[in-house]
């Protein structure tokens, strides 16, 4: 029941998986040097950090950084830490990603399933939308949100971030839906299911995986941006990016590295968890479908 | 997929309780860059003298690039129609604001509490604009700083420098006990900063020939190439790494006897008191040899847009309470500049702010106080950032003094038109 | 299952049912409208301003013509911005498609501790670089990062310092945008791996072909699809890749390494050179279009 190119795995010797295994390993150092600086210092008192050594172990450990991140760091003129911000940035990452999400698969069910002339072009169009740097769009986007009324509000930056993620999300369930196999929709259309019937009785049941991915890709994206959470918030809407830049951006001021980091991995816990947990969602996905198969 | 977003949300729901907001009749909303530590709690004071009076304050943070987050969350403010009712803002920057008609007017404020009396005419050049107030000034940074280890300068002879000579000397005293002279962090601004000091070291009026008045022959002439060469005598100076360090890890280095001193501005005196030093027996600040008597400055100030009559009323409260003389002295104290008014009693301030504040009001008078080219006060951000791309890559090696001063000119007079 | 491999045949067209035949299209249209305004009606909102002497805001009073242009391609900072784009995104695109592959090839082979090894490869996607940034240029700086440790660990003439080099910095920049994103391309070859079809493995098994020829000869080209995407979402990331080099380098040391995306945000909002920044941008999109719009023809056309 595993997946098919695994079989091919059991045909290596004992060397090579020793070096595949070393190869992951060394990797996985690589991938988690960061975050053990991050954490290492977020743990030690400011005054070992300016000593130097980065990468030892606190000589004296301290979750101190840790409480004042979260909860009484200065964040603007107010000492709240992050804390009121992660409701903010909730509000606005959840209906985003669910939109473009929902408009990604429709729109990746119509350019592979039920194709038109013209097409393609739809496609490469919506495709080369993800290339745009946002930079350029500030402006004028800050314009119509200004005559649309949503200029400062959580409902303008779903608005926006939703727009800019339908390229990503089309792309990946127009990928995704291609590779399904088209004679199953004509079947059930043959059967009388209509538009939206096929969609959600049999494409959707087997869309587990790219939801994920696409969720992931979405919900980091968003969850991480700062340029449209910095421009188009208001003072009560501004997102957890923007806190933790503003925690650890002072221009002139003290820099407690410490909270910094330890702020930095509290604003990452969503995503994080995002990924921990719909990375084993992601396996099981792909079991179901190759139990179906 | 939905059931563990909504979890998420919940769970998010319960750790964060939301700022209550109390909505006053009055309220100002403020789009600054003091996000953090000591300048954020600073303001905080003005934020409940505000509250005080009944008024509001909705905060609106957004810090980094030295206010350029700040300064482009503002475009899309204004262009939504939106704008917040004060920003801090730097020197030309706000010029810039007035001249597309989208500043408020403070001269209610500012004609009854007789600003232009107490305020230097060099900064009201900025909070000015066709003759009427358009800002509130909060402080006045000056940028001619040495900040030097007194152990360190002990053991290089204990006399602080007055010269550019005398400076060369200590710094070789210093690198021969052993430590790195200059703690410097690689940043164009940072090497901006020095620079700006050393122009003005070569003369007053070569500083303002060159700076202020963007005169290509003081720009590209002799005595730039002499400039460029101190950069590249205090370069030797400096320690390897200096690349890319943020200017407070350099103040380390001096706190800690790493490096001997370090050429920054008054705001560099907070890190020094944070780790509990004191002027004048742990560190002594002195003005950057050959500059004394004159003063570059950078003025922090908040820039008021035209808001609804509703609004009016609380902007002029806020004007009024940033010109007040207790929230100047208790706001600078903290912040480790000086007051923007010339009459703010220097009793709550430490020798080394006492300084300051006798340093400004003589320069001010002495027509010796200019604005910093590098913190916004000389020319307008195209100028400025086109002197950084030069001077920073001069002090990279990527030019040498010559070309540098050839590039100067150019890039200015290009970035000019 | 269906054979996953053929290629979806082309539209199913239903003669009878009007408006299921139009549903489609109006299911569609919501997006491609948004799409169309927000961002081709922007890019051609950017053309204008290009053209124009915009400096603080958007000014379509004055008109310049090329002038932004030929200012662009006379500053330094922007000649030093394509080279850097053109190491940057090369290496990057390579080595990120690279070690992704690799390192799904190496996870689908029944490892132990998959489900351990996966988030960590996952999770640097999942961070902010406003911060990472911070931990990369501490651990690349030579006086307390990586060069320092091995020193005091006994190896004396170890030598890592270039995010100190004006010439190296760039590919330091490289060795930390590698990091955030090879872990993701690995779980999209993963996924791509793991929806391969038995029958087809089976068969060239029985045909004695070797592991290798499997994976070369069948296993990678069926990956095409997941190349398009890879090759979409790295290329997109670095030429956006701003965030990244504020944090570790701000362009630093010197100039050596700002990238168009730093050029247009610097110059748009902290010069004050509007036009300029939109002329920047203007032929960022231009050099998007054209690695993109000849690769999307030949894999889209393909198709038909």
């Amino acid at each position: 029941m595993s997946a098919a190119s695994q079989d091919v795995a059991t045909r290596n010797g004992i060397f090579a998986r020793a070096f595949i295994y070393a190869v992951l390993i060394l990797f996985a150092v690589y991938y988690l040097l960061p975050l053990y600086v991050m954490i290492v210092n977020s743990l030690k008192p400011l005054d070992e950090i300016r000593q130097g050594n980065m990468l030892a172990l606190p000589q004296q450990w301290t979750i101190a950084p840790w409480l004042s991140a979260w909860s009484t760091a200065q964040i603007g003129v107010q000492p709240t830490g992050l804390k009121p911000y992660f409701l903010n940035s909730v509000m606005m990452v959840v209906p985003a990603v669910a939109i473009s999400t929902i408009l990604g698969a429709l729109n990746g069910y119509v350019l592979t399933k039920w194709r038109f002339k013209g097409d393609n072009i739809v496609f490469g169009m919506m495709l080369l939308a993800c290339f745009i740097p946002f930079q350029i769009v500030l402006i004028p986007s800050a314009r119509i949100l200004g005559l649309t009324g949503l200029a400062g509000t959580i409902t303008g930056l779903v608005l926006i971030h939703a727009i800019y993620g339908l390229g990503f999300t089309t792309l990946f369930f127009r990928n995704y839906y291609e590779a399904f196999p088209t004679e199953l929709v004509r079947a059930a259309q043959i059967d009388g299911a209509s538009f939206f019937q096929i969609f959600r009785r049999i494409l959707l049941p087997s869309s587990g995986p790219i939801i994920v991915v696409t969720v992931i890709w979405q919900f980091t994206n968003i969850w991480n941006d700062f340029l449209f959470g910095s421009s188009f918030s208001g003072f009560n809407s501004i997102p957890i990016t923007v806190a933790l830049n503003n925690l650890v951006n002072s221009s002139t001021g003290v820099k407690e590295y410490n909270v910094h980091f330890a702020g930095a991995i509290l604003a990452a816990l969503p995503t994080l968890i995002v990924y921990i947990v719909s990375g084993r969602y992601f396996v099981r996905g792909l079991m179901a479908g190759a139990v179906k198969g | 997929m939905r059931k563990f977003l909504m979890s998420t949300a919940a769970i998010a729901t319960l750790f964060a309780a939301p700022v209550p907001l109390a909505f006053a009749d009055e309220s100002v909303e403020v789009l600054h860059w003091w996000t953090s530590g000591g300048e954020a709690a600073a303001l905080d004071v003005l934020k409940k003298n505000l509250e005080g009076q009944g008024v509001t304050w909705k905060d609106m943070p957004v810090a980094g690039g030295g206010g350029e987050a700040a300064m482009t969350a503002l475009r899309a403010r204004v262009t939504a129609g939106d704008p917040p009712t004060a920003v801090q803002a730097l020197g030309f920057d706000i010029t810039d604001w007035a001249k597309q008609g989208v500043v408020g007017d403070l001269g209610e404020v500012a004609d009854k509490e007789g600003w232009d009396k107490v305020v230097p005419a060099a900064l009201q050049n900025f909070a000015k604009y066709d003759g009427k107030w358009i800002a509130a000034p909060v402080n006045v940074h000056s940028t001619n700083w040495v900040w030097i280890n007194k152990k360190a300068l002990d053991a290089a002879g204990g006399k602080a420098p007055e010269t550019w000579d005398e400076l060369i000397v200590v710094l070789d005293k210093m690198k021969a006990n052993g430590i790195s002279p200059l703690g410097h962090g690689g940043q164009a601004w940072q090497d901006a900063t020095i620079f700006d000091a050393v122009v003005l070291s070569l003369g007053t009026d070569f500083y303002k020939q060159s700076m202020i008045d963007l005169d290509p022959a003081a720009l590209g002439g002799d005595k730039m190439v002499e400039a460029f060469d101190r950069m590249a005598k205090l370069k030797t100076y400096v320690d390897q790494d200096f690349s890319g360090r943020d200017w407070n890890l350099a103040s380390a280095m001096v706190i800690e006897g790493k490096a001997g001193m370090q050429m920054m501005g008054d705001w560099a005196k907070g890190e020094f008191l944070k780790a509990g030093q004191k002027p004048g027996t742990d560190f002594v600040c002195i003005r950057f040899p050959g500059t004394q008597g004159a003063v570059t400055f950078n003025s922090d100030m908040f820039m008021m847009f035209k808001v609804g009559d509703d609004k009016k009323a609380a902007q002029m409260k806020m004007a009024s309470d940033i010109e007040d003389p207790g929230f100047q002295s208790s706001f600078n104290v903290v912040k480790g500049s000086v007051p923007a008014r010339t009459d703010v009693p220097d009793t709550a301030f430490d020798d080394c702010g006492k300084k300051g504040i006798k340093d400004l009001a003589e320069a001010s008078t002495s027509g010796k106080l200019f604005g910093s080219m590098a913190h916004g006060y000389a020319a307008p951000a195209a100028v400025k950032n086109a002197l950084y791309d030069v001077v920073t890559r001069n002090f990279n090696g990527e030019l040498d003094s010559k070309a540098a001063a050839a590039a100067l000119a150019e890039a200015i007079a290009a970035a000019k038109g | 299952m269906a054979d996953l491999t053929t290629t979806a045949p082309r539209a199913v067209t239903n003669p009878r049912a009007t408006l299921q035949d139009l549903l489609p299209k109006i299911v569609l249209a919501p997006s491609f409208a948004l799409i169309l305004i927000f961002v081709y009606g922007f890019i051609v909102f950017t053309a204008f301003l290009s053209f124009s002497g915009s400096k603080l805001l958007p000014d379509f009073s004055t008109w310049v013509g090329l002038n932004n242009y030929v200012r662009l391609f006379n500053h330094p900072n922007w000649i030093t911005a394509l080279k850097n784009l053109a190491i940057f995104s090369t290496l990057y695109i390579v080595v990120c498609s690279a070690i992704g592959l690799a390192l799904a090839i190496f996870l689908d082979q029944k490892i132990r501790g998959e489900g351990v090894l996966r988030p960590i490869y996952l999770y640097p996607m999942a961070l902010s670089f406003i911060v990472t940034g911070v931990a990369w240029k501490w651990f690349l700086d030579p006086g307390i990062g990586l060069e320092h440790v091995m020193q005091s660990w006994g190896w004396e003439s170890f030598s890592f310092r270039w995010i100190k080099d004006g010439k190296m910095a760039i590919y330091t920049i490289v060795i930390a945008a590698v990091w955030q994103s090879s872990g993701f391309v690995m779980a999209m070859f993963l996924a791509g791996l793991r929806g391969v079809d038995n029958e087809i493995i089976k068969a060239a098994q029985i045909d004695g072909a070797s592991t290798l020829t499997i994976y070369r000869r069948i296993i990678i080209p069926l990956m095409r699809p997941v190349f398009l995407s890879a090759f979409v979402v790295l290329a997109h990331l670095a030429i956006k890749s701003y965030d990244l080099v504020v944090a570790m380098t701000d362009g630093g040391p010197g100039t050596a390494t700002w990238t168009p995306a730093l050029f247009m945000q610097k110059f748009t909002f902290g010069r004050n050179e509007m036009g300029m920044g939109a002329a920047s941008a203007i032929i960022m999109m231009m050099m998007i279009f054209a690695i993109i719009v000849p690769y999307l023809y030949s894999e889209l056309g393909k198709k038909k």
